[in-house]
């Protein structure tokens, strides 16, 4: 029997419906997910206008003031450098999104699951938590060097890097939704005679999947910037390691090119979990 | 033994152990109910209404005494005992239509040979065209009526009521009140109400049984001698009325009588010493 279930022997639960004055966690992102939200042509229209007003008076300056390219590349020279490099910065790109993708998968998961099997046990939670939030707090790209002492000029450390950044992120965000019980339901669930096995899969785990969303989310995010930074100490390939060698020639289109394609993940990441949570976790809104 | 009684509450007793110290909620409380019968129950706030039904589902054990469902002692949740709570207790990541399944899926039985009897009930509480939608697109009335089905759906043989609507406005609390009725009258379940409305539980039960204020045990019961089905406007007559203050009295009769005693404590938590 879990704790949830042995204190719900001995008390009546409340029963008022969002009874949880939302108590999130240390990070709550969960206002990013509303953040953008795009309502009809009229919006697309604005966001459009302001992009081209941007744009354009970012390329009119630069060429009102003849700013050199070193200085400051224009919109239109930042383009040019993305078409005409893209196929030596192209294996740079599926590198870094290897290591992002490999180094979340393993982070992701190994957070995901520690949070589902800490909750259930309070007192591991607390044993934890503090090394949790050193983890959350040290930046990770320190450790790249050291594991490159160990694992030498391969793709591991970076990996390494990024699972120990977006692990813990998912993690504390996981732990806060699986924190969320509502002993009402879980009565409920019980009255028909749930296991502990049902009463996670079909209560727990679906009150906590918003704020497991909002963790895939953040620590996504916080990968894909470990994994840059990784790429900028360790290795000879990545898109971090690109972004070094321009700005060391201080060719700046194509340094913009590259931080368009890394923001370019980055929006892709935000895209992929802001629609999860419209389809799984809007019931919350 | 009881072989004629579907519920039998042999003298149960709860004490709370919360942090304060212990809480004596129910004492020594009987109440013995037969197949098909509508019973409520009824007593001040706070007397042990809710402790006394969480113990007959099984959800907690009570401190002593025992208790029995269809001859069986109470141990942990029964298929054959429905709960209907104070608050639909919807789940809202599901539509209605799963959250009415929810019980049967939970009890890993097959959802295709309820479908039917479900549409049927979803009928009957006119909630017919709303099966897709979700909790907080509905009203707290088509809300308690969707949990009311839940409860309905896998055909226990008892249902157990915990001031189901209480929560509800009083127009739409009368029109519950007529549905449960119905639905009793159609489905002939045992029911076991709690409700702190005396009107209500003189309209719809057979019996009341009448708890005194905390540490809850029986003080009286009373057989409802009216009509069935109730007639129209049943509540405005002068027979119903009396029913209802003679009960009315005999409760202010037992809070008076522990008041002079010194052992009155409102609802609130305090501790026995
Ligand atoms: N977990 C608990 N710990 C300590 N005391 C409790 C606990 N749960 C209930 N009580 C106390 O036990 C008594 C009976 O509670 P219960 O909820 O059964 O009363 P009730 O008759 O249903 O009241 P109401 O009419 O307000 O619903 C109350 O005095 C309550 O304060
Ligand atoms: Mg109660």
């Amino acid at each position: 029997m879990d704790i949830y279930e042995k204190q719900l022997q001995e008390e009546i639960p409340e029963f008022e419906e969002s009874q949880q004055p939302e108590k999130m966690g240390e990070l709550d992102l969960s206002s990013t997910m509303s953040a953008v939200k795009i309502h009809g042509w009229k919006q697309v229209l604005g966001i459009i206008a302001v992009a081209i007003f941007v744009i354009g008076g970012w390329e009119l300056l630069i060429r009102i003031f003849k700013v050199p390219e070193f200085v400051f590349p224009a919109p239109s020279a930042i383009a040019v450098a993305l078409v005409k490099s893209f196929h030596n910065i192209l294996p740079h790109f599926l590198v870094t999104l290897g290591e992002l993708s490999a180094g979340y998968a393993i982070g992701a998961t190994t957070g995901l699951v520690l949070a589902a099997v800490l909750t259930q046990v309070p007192y591991l939670e607390k044993i934890i938590t503090p090394y949790i939030l050193l983890l959350i707090t040290t930046p990770t790209i320190a450790l790249v060097p050291l594991l490159m002492l160990k694992l030498g000029f391969t793709i591991w450390p970076r990996i390494i890097a990024v699972a120990l950044a977006s692990g813990p992120m998912v993690m504390i965000n996981s732990v806060t939704g699986f924190r969320r019980t509502d002993l009402a339901k879980i009565a409920l669930a019980k009255s028909y005679g749930a296991t502990t096995f049902q009463i996670f899969t079909k209560i727990r785990f679906p009150l906590a999947l918003p704020m497991i969303i909002v963790g895939l989310l953040v620590g996504g995010i916080f990968g894909l910037i470990t994994a840059v930074g990784s790429d900028m100490v360790g290795g000879k390939m990545g898109l971090g390691n690109k972004l070094a060698y321009y700005s060391s020639l201080a060719r700046m289109a194509n340094f913009f090119a590259v931080i368009l394609l890394v923001s370019a993940i980055g929006i892709t990441i935000w895209i992929i979990f802001s629609s999860i949570g419209k389809k799984w976790a809007s019931w919350q809104e | 033994m009881n072989d004629d009684y579907v519920i039998v509450v042999d003298k149960v007793t709860k004490v709370y152990q919360s942090e304060r110290g212990p809480v004596h909620a129910l004492d020594r409380f009987s109440m013995k109910v037969k197949e098909g019968d509508f019973v409520a129950i009824v007593g001040p706030s706070g007397c042990g209404k809710t402790t006394l039904l969480w113990g007959l589902t099984g959800l907690h054990p009570f401190t002593s005494g025992k208790a029995y469902i269809l001859g069986e002692e109470v141990g942990k949740p029964k298929r054959e005992v429905g709960i209907i709570f104070q608050q639909a207790n919807l789940l809202p990541w599901r539509t209605l239509i799963q959250n009415i399944y929810f019980p049967l899926e939970i009890m890993k039985e097959n959802v295709d040979n309820y479908s039917e009897r479900i549409e049927d009930l979803i009928e009957s509480v006119e909630l017919t065209g709303f099966e897709e939608h979700y909790p907080r697109e509905l009203s707290g009335g088509m809300q308690q009526r969707a949990s009311i089905v839940r409860a309905l759906s896998y055909d226990p043989k008892i249902l157990l009521m915990d001031e189901p609507f209480g929560a509800l406005d009083a127009y739409t609390r009368d029109e519950m009140d007529t549905l449960i009725l119905k639905i009793w009258k159609k489905t002939k379940k045992t029911i076991a109400f709690v409700t702190h409305r005396i009107e209500e539980a003189v309209y719809l039960a057979n019996r009341v049984y009448v708890m005194t204020p905390r540490p809850g045990t029986n003080s009286a019961v009373f057989d409802i001698d009216l009509p069935r089905p109730r007639p129209e406007g049943i509540t405005m007559e002068r027979k119903f009325f009396e029913i209802v203050a003679e009960i009315k009295r005999t409760i202010v009769r037992d809070v008076e009588k522990q008041k002079k005693e010194g052992k009155y404590q409102s609802q609130a938590y305090s501790t026995i010493t």
